[in-house]
């Protein structure tokens, strides 16, 4: 009795110990980044760092809102493309599909969900790049080379389906149906009933769905990386190159080395998409947990 | 009711709205892969597949990508299985030993759901500093690292979810039988078997296609990975260097190697499903 009792604390803990390990590496990862960041802030001020316009490491010129703006606007056109689509097809497989074909849909999103960023890259540079040179640009009267945040925004925007989509889905399946047969017998269309009430009711869920897909976007490396053009300069339009954060990251990481800052600088920018993307996790997080609680 | 013509075309619109949004965004799937196919077909061999490259690989020459095929499969093997000795325990622990509801269960959870959503390239670049800070080069083990760190939420988070659906009867039971904690936890596994594979399968997935966190702390070899402090290829690496090269070609093999990488995703992504629909009959 006494040995199985010993095996059981044993097991106790050590999973209590790797738990309390690998929930450190959250701090750890905070504290690494903000010390190696910290020789750019000492030198140059935050607010300067973010609305600087010049990026030229070699004259020590750190400006970061190039990578800020490129970053906004590739998330911003994938979500003007994904918000919607993800909104409209998450309810019709709640409220009007079949059972049978909710099955075989949500399964294919574990597909799109399990297929590795460069392989989304590999079809922005096959299929979004050209299609973009091509066709889209030509109609606004542009010439381009389709390398631009319009690619990365698609690509992105195709990224983010699985993740808004089955959390829509689960989101919307929590509606209680009284709500809607509520409504529904006070004569409103089945439509009417979406709108008014299921969405209605839905905000907070939704929300939170679409922030975490924005988190997603904004950490999203390599698949933006090989369809952005990555010039740093500030994007004036949907057909101009971009140069994300992450992409800044891993671009630079082999040669900072020599030139001083440079080190500091890219710490800073892992730093800040840490930060972003920490905090918009836990909010929409919490929302879904609190909802998964009331359902 | 004169304008119920209206409310019912205006429903049939959203109808048609909401199905064309269902299939371009299903569509969209089918693009990826298909254009995947399409244009890595004519360029897949055994050559490609089963031979490291040689001399003037990189202008077009002989040889192929079985040292980014086994790098990725060493990494992405050690790692899951690191992720998931350490991932079970923890697992485990959150639901058997710690109280249902209290603060250390659901803060641990949420923040392995905010893990869970962190970048790889964050990942990279701090483990990229810690080997430059203890002088380690870029290797096959700074690799195994980092992606450990990225797959132990998703082994966690997964069987954690698997947990939750055991009947609070069988933990009941076996403890009214008079085993400890851990040997309930022991019988629990047993019950689970299946959805731990899918644990393991979600885990190796990631693992495999990441390129950011590989990118920054793996490196890249042409040789075939022998010893675990030694940079390797890996498979995602080796698609995009080849993919910005100027040469037909090698650009040629990097839609071979996208198409070889797809298969093995595709794979992983079938097997998951078959065991999650094992898992739902599985009873003991």
């Amino acid at each position: 009795m006494k040995l199985r009792l010993l095996k059981d604390s044993i097991a106790k803990n050590l999973s209590r110990s790797l738990l309390i390990i690998s929930l450190s590496v959250v701090v750890l990862i905070i504290i690494g980044l903000a010390l190696k960041a910290s020789p750019l802030l000492d030198s140059v001020n935050l607010f300067s760092i973010l609305t600087e316009k010049v990026w030229s490491p070699q004259k020590g010129n750190f400006g970061f809102l190039p990578f800020i703006m490129g970053t906004l606007w590739v998330t911003f056109i994938s979500l003007i493309i994904s918000v919607p689509l993800c909104i409209l097809a998450a309810t019709y497989l709640v409220e009007y599909a079949s059972d049978r074909l909710r099955k075989s849909v949500l399964p294919l999103m574990n597909v799109l969900a399990a297929i590795p960023p460069v392989l989304y890259g590999v079809w922005g540079v096959l299929f979004v790049v050209p299609l973009i040179s091509e066709w889209i640009a030509p109609i606004f009267n542009v010439s381009t080379t389709g390398y631009s945040v319009l690619a990365g925004g698609i690509v992105l925007a195709v990224m983010i389906f699985p993740i808004m989509i089955s959390i829509m889905v689960e989101v919307l399946k929590t509606i209680p149906n009284e709500l809607k047969a509520a409504s529904l017998s006070l004569g409103a269309t089945k439509w009417e009933t979406i709108q008014k009430v299921v969405l209605r009711k839905a905000k907070p869920g939704i929300i939170a769905a679409i922030v975490l897909a924005v988190s997603r976007a904004f950490g999203e490396t390599v698949a933006v990386l090989m369809v952005c053009g990555n010039i740093p300069k500030v994007p004036q339009s949907l057909f101009d190159a971009g140069y994300p954060i992450p992409a800044l990251i891993a671009n630079n990481f082999g040669e900072m080395m020599s030139i001083p800052l440079y080190d500091a600088a890219l710490m800073f920018a892992a730093l800040l998409l840490f930060v972003i993307i920490f905090g918009f996790n836990l909010i929409s997080r919490i929302i879904l947990n609190r909802l998964e609680e009331h359902a | 009711m004169s304008n119920i013509n209206r409310r019912l075309r205006s429903e049939k619109i959203a109808k048609i709205l909401m199905q064309i949004s269902g299939i371009s965004i299903t569509g969209s799937l089918f693009l990826i892969i298909g254009i995947i196919l399409y244009k890595g077909l004519p360029y897949i061999s055994w050559e490609m597949i089963s031979q490291s490259p040689q001399g003037g690989f990189y202008i077009g020459k002989g040889g192929g990508i079985f040292n980014a095929i086994l790098g990725s499969l060493y990494l992405a093997g050690l790692s899951t299985v690191l992720a998931t000795i350490v991932g079970i325990p923890i697992a485990l622990y959150l639901n058997m030993y710690v109280k249902k509801g209290s603060f250390l269960e659901k803060s641990s959870k949420l923040l392995f759901d905010v893990l869970f959503g962190i970048p790889s390239i964050v990942y990279g670049a701090i483990a990229f500093s810690i080997m430059v800070w203890l002088g380690i080069r870029a290797s096959l083990l700074g690799g195994v690292i980092t992606i450990t760190l990225l797959t132990i939420p998703i082994v966690v988070r997964t069987l954690d979810e698997l947990l939750k659906t055991i009947p609070i009867d069988l933990k009941n039971v076996t403890k009214s039988l008079g085993a400890t904690t851990w040997e309930t936890a022991k019988v629990l596994l047993k019950y689970i078997k299946p959805g731990i594979f899918t644990a393991i399968l979600l885990a190796f997935g990631r693992a495999i296609g990441d390129v950011a966190g590989v990118l920054l702390t793996t490196g890249f070899s042409d040789n075939l990975p022998k010893y675990i402090d030694e940079p390797a290829a890996t498979l995602p690496l080796a698609i995009f260097f080849q993919l910005s090269s100027p040469i037909p070609e090698v650009q040629g093999r990097a839609y071979a190697s996208a198409l070889v990488l797809t298969l093995i995703i595709l794979i992983i992504v079938i097997c998951t499903h078959i065991l999650a629909s094992k898992q739902k009959k599985h009873k003991i």
